[in-house]
């Protein structure tokens, strides 16, 4: 197969290492080569982060350019639209439908742009809105967010939904493993 | 064997684990960090944060000298402040062998310059390896102990961001047990005064003829005859972009960054129509190469600067732009702030209030520079904010007057603490505000020496800041809470306005330590708020706007109550 290139975008502290990670240890299970890659340091304060993930027979490049991106997962509305030209022509774009203030936003130096969801479909993105805060505060809290979205995602890949649970019960802490899967199969539903 | 996902940062620590190191030593920095992170969690590893790179290095060289297989790792700009050992270590060589990791940071994603490494190993002619992957990095760590104790040099184990910080599958080994070498006392090779040195500079050209021949054969540079229209030779990340962008082509993939090979380069260029050099940031293996008189396409086709990718390097050869898929809308920055319940905005409040002039330095706090504080007015190096505030009394009179240096904790252990012996020696008046948060924050929660617990956790002694500043000449020495506004007001305006040197220490925990937690419930009481919209000038994330009234953001705030200090309503409550 040709190598699968995903984008897992969102806010600093918003938890997109955690999905990188559960998505890059199945890839792995399932025997394809792997490269996951991100940026620590500064921009994990508050800034806005990306995570590359890419499998397939043979991977080279850590990176996803302009027009690679097979999918984009956003953790946050503002940041779905910042990103938007990661993604290839038709490409599938799925959106938290929260919002989070940047600085200069609250500063009053920018303003957060109107309808985010409006624009992207306008823009004839494979659009997938959902409100993956909500869900994740009704069964635990805002921690699992990051897993609702990635249950989300698992249901446009090819790995079993069985094989996508047990890839999230051995990466999660063992005290949270039932509100995890709970948080991923609530996103898969979705 | 096991095979795992590893960024290229742990997959060196499993490397040094394998070859049987025994001591490293560090000073955090990104994106070098996490090899030393990852390394202490071997038992067998004595691993330690040192306090800076230049006592890690020493660490590291003695550790080498005694017999044990040792390592330091340090950022790009890290290696200036242990340029001084690397010199000089060059000259000595080791007797274990002892590898030196640096980290540049292409693009400066968290750094203050975009240095090239590569330019030290030639200086201080030190061999440097490049991997290109996890896979290589652990590799290159042991094959750099090989080539240390072969040829009796130091080795640089240079990586970027990108290979630091991407993961890729590695394949983990048993570590191999190296029992310490004997240590002979050896005055012409270890004590560099004029006379030996003078013998040991020319072992030096004797050490990298020798490692010219290696580079040659040893297969560590590699070439990759494909479709011979275009000739690419490059190293690190850039190779693998190259490789992705254009699979047919050939490759001279280089994995030894200095000395470079000769013969090997001119057998590549003859075998090809048109070669290029890829390389981030500096045109150091191009200069090579026309040095020999080849021609070759480099800086005049890729970026002099900044971090390359598949497309850069892609439309850079083809001279075609890719396809636009999706328009830009240019959406507000994101930049990185002070976190939510930070210590060190309640100073900066009132440094941006008292509109002072703010010699700063690196560290989370340099984040105070930004908007709405905006209350920093340089930021140099490591220490510099001490030194630089002493330059400023001394020159202007005026400008004295209102301004003052910041530092943190471990930016002041770092090299913070000659420039305020330096201060006070020399009849100096500024004023010095040591922000204490009781960790290295920016690079993420690392222990040092004011913090009283080892990198492996153990408890140890802690500096006392207040004692050091008291025993180098300071009698003015201030303790305040940064959340306290109106006592840092109070202890500001005094100190700046004494013909002394004076130290206040701002001491509150970073709010993401463990054990930091705020027990109140804060909230704004509508019916006192007159939207004054003072609570909006400390820069919080957890307060904004919404329909044009500051509103606290229940999932972002920490509770840390800084607001209702700043509140003249008292509309905030806890």
């Amino acid at each position: 197969m040709s190598t699968k290139s995903i984008m897992i975008v969102g806010v600093g502290g918003q938890g997109t290492l955690l999905a990188s990670r559960i998505l890059g240890n199945l890839a792995i299970e399932k025997g394809y080569d792997v490269k996951v890659s991100e940026v620590h340091g500064m921009s994990q304060r508050g800034g806005s982060v990306v995570t590359y993930v890419k499998y397939g027979e043979k991977v080279h490049s850590p990176v996803i350019c302009q027009g690679e991106a097979d999918i984009i997962i956003s953790f946050e509305e503002l940041e779905a639209l910042r990103w938007l030209p990661y993604l290839k022509k038709g490409g599938k774009l799925i959106t938290n439908v929260q919002q989070i203030m940047p600085m200069p936003v609250i500063i009053g130096a920018a303003e957060y742009p109107r309808d985010i969801l409006e624009t992207l479909q306008k823009e004839e993105v494979d659009l997938v809105s959902v409100n993956a805060l909500e869900i994740a505060e009704s069964i635990l809290n805002s921690k699992v967010t990051n897993v609702v979205l990635l249950g989300v995602l698992a249901k446009y890949l090819e790995f079993d939904k069985q094989d996508w649970v047990d890839a999230v019960l051995s990466t999660v802490p063992e005290k949270f493993r039932e509100a995890n899967e709970k948080a991923f199969l609530a996103g898969y539903e979705q | 064997m096991s095979k795992r996902l590893m960024i290229g940062n742990e997959a060196v620590a499993r490397g040094l684990y394998e070859a049987g190191v025994k001591v490293v030593s560090s000073y955090p920095g990104t994106p070098s960090t996490e090899i030393t992170e990852f390394v202490a969690r071997y038992n067998e590893v004595d691993a330690e944060w040192a306090a800076n790179e230049k006592v890690a290095m020493e660490v590291a060289i003695g550790a080498a000298i005694s017999g044990a297989r040792s390592f330091c790792a340090m950022k790009h700009v890290g290696l200036n402040v242990a340029a001084d050992p690397l010199f000089t270590v060059s000259y000595t060589g080791v007797n274990g062998g002892l590898v030196i990791g640096v980290a540049d940071d292409p693009g400066m994603h968290s750094s203050q310059n975009e240095q090239d490494s590569r330019n030290y190993a030639n200086a201080a002619k030190v061999t440097m390896l490049e991997p290109a992957d996890s896979t290589e990095c652990k590799e290159y760590a042991k094959l750099a102990y090989e080539i240390s104790e072969q040829f009796d040099t130091p080795v640089l184990l240079r990586l970027t961001t990108r290979i630091a910080h991407s993961q890729s599958i590695v394949e983990e080994c048993d570590r191999v047990d190296v029992p310490l070498k004997e240590y002979q006392k050896d005055v012409m090779k270890y004590v560099m005064m004029p006379g030996m040195a003078k013998k040991r500079r020319l072992v030096i050209e004797d050490r990298k003829d020798k490692l010219v021949e290696y580079a040659e054969t040893s297969g560590i540079n590699k070439m990759e005859i494909n479709d011979t229209k275009i000739g690419i030779i490059t190293a690190g990340a850039p190779y693998q972009y190259a490789k992705e962008s254009f699979p047919e082509a050939s490759y001279l993939k280089l994995g030894m960054l200095w000395p470079l090979p000769v013969d090997l380069i001119k057998e590549f260029a003859s075998k090809v129509e048109k070669l290029y050099v890829l390389e981030e940031l500096d045109p150091y293996i191009e200069n090579h190469i026309k040095a020999m008189g080849i021609e070759v396409h480099g800086k005049d086709t890729f970026s002099k600067f900044g971090e390359f990718s598949n497309v850069s390097v892609r439309e850079a050869i083809s001279g075609k732009k890719d396809e636009v898929t999706y328009p830009d809308y240019n959406p507000p920055m994101r930049p990185p702030v002070m976190c939510p319940g930070c210590p060190h905005r309640g100073m900066f409040y009132v440094l941006s209030k008292l509109k002072l002039v703010v010699s700063g330095d690196i560290g989370c706090y340099t984040l105070g520079a930004a908007a709405p504080l905006s209350a920093m007015d340089t930021t140099i190096c490591m220490g510099a904010s001490i030194s630089a505030a002493h330059g400023i009394s001394k020159a202007n009179p005026e400008l004295s007057k209102k301004t003052v240096a910041v530092i943190g904790d471990s930016t002041f252990i770092h090299s913070g603490m000659t420039g305020l012996a330096s201060t006070a020696y020399n009849k100096g008046t500024s004023t010095v505000i040591i922000l204490d948060n009781s960790i290295t924050g920016m690079t993420g929660h690392q222990q040092n020496p004011t913090t009283g617990k080892t990198l492996k956790g153990e408890p140890t002694v802690a500096v006392n800041l207040e004692k050091f500043a008291e025993a180098v000449g300071y009698s003015r020495i201030k303790v305040v809470d940064p959340f306290n506004v109106e006592e840092c007001e109070r202890v500001i305006k005094e100190e700046i306005s004494v013909e002394e040197p004076s130290l206040i220490i701002a001491r509150r925990p970073c709010v993401l330590l463990k054990g930091v937690k705020y027990d109140f419930d804060v909230n704004i009481q509508k019916d006192k708020c007159r939207n004054c919209k003072m609570c909006m000038k400390i820069g919080c994330p957890a307060i904004s706007l919404v329909n044009g009234v500051p509103q606290i953001n229940k999932t972002l705030c920490t509770n840390c109550g800084l607001c209702k200090n700043i509140c003249k309503f008292d509309a905030i409550t806890l």
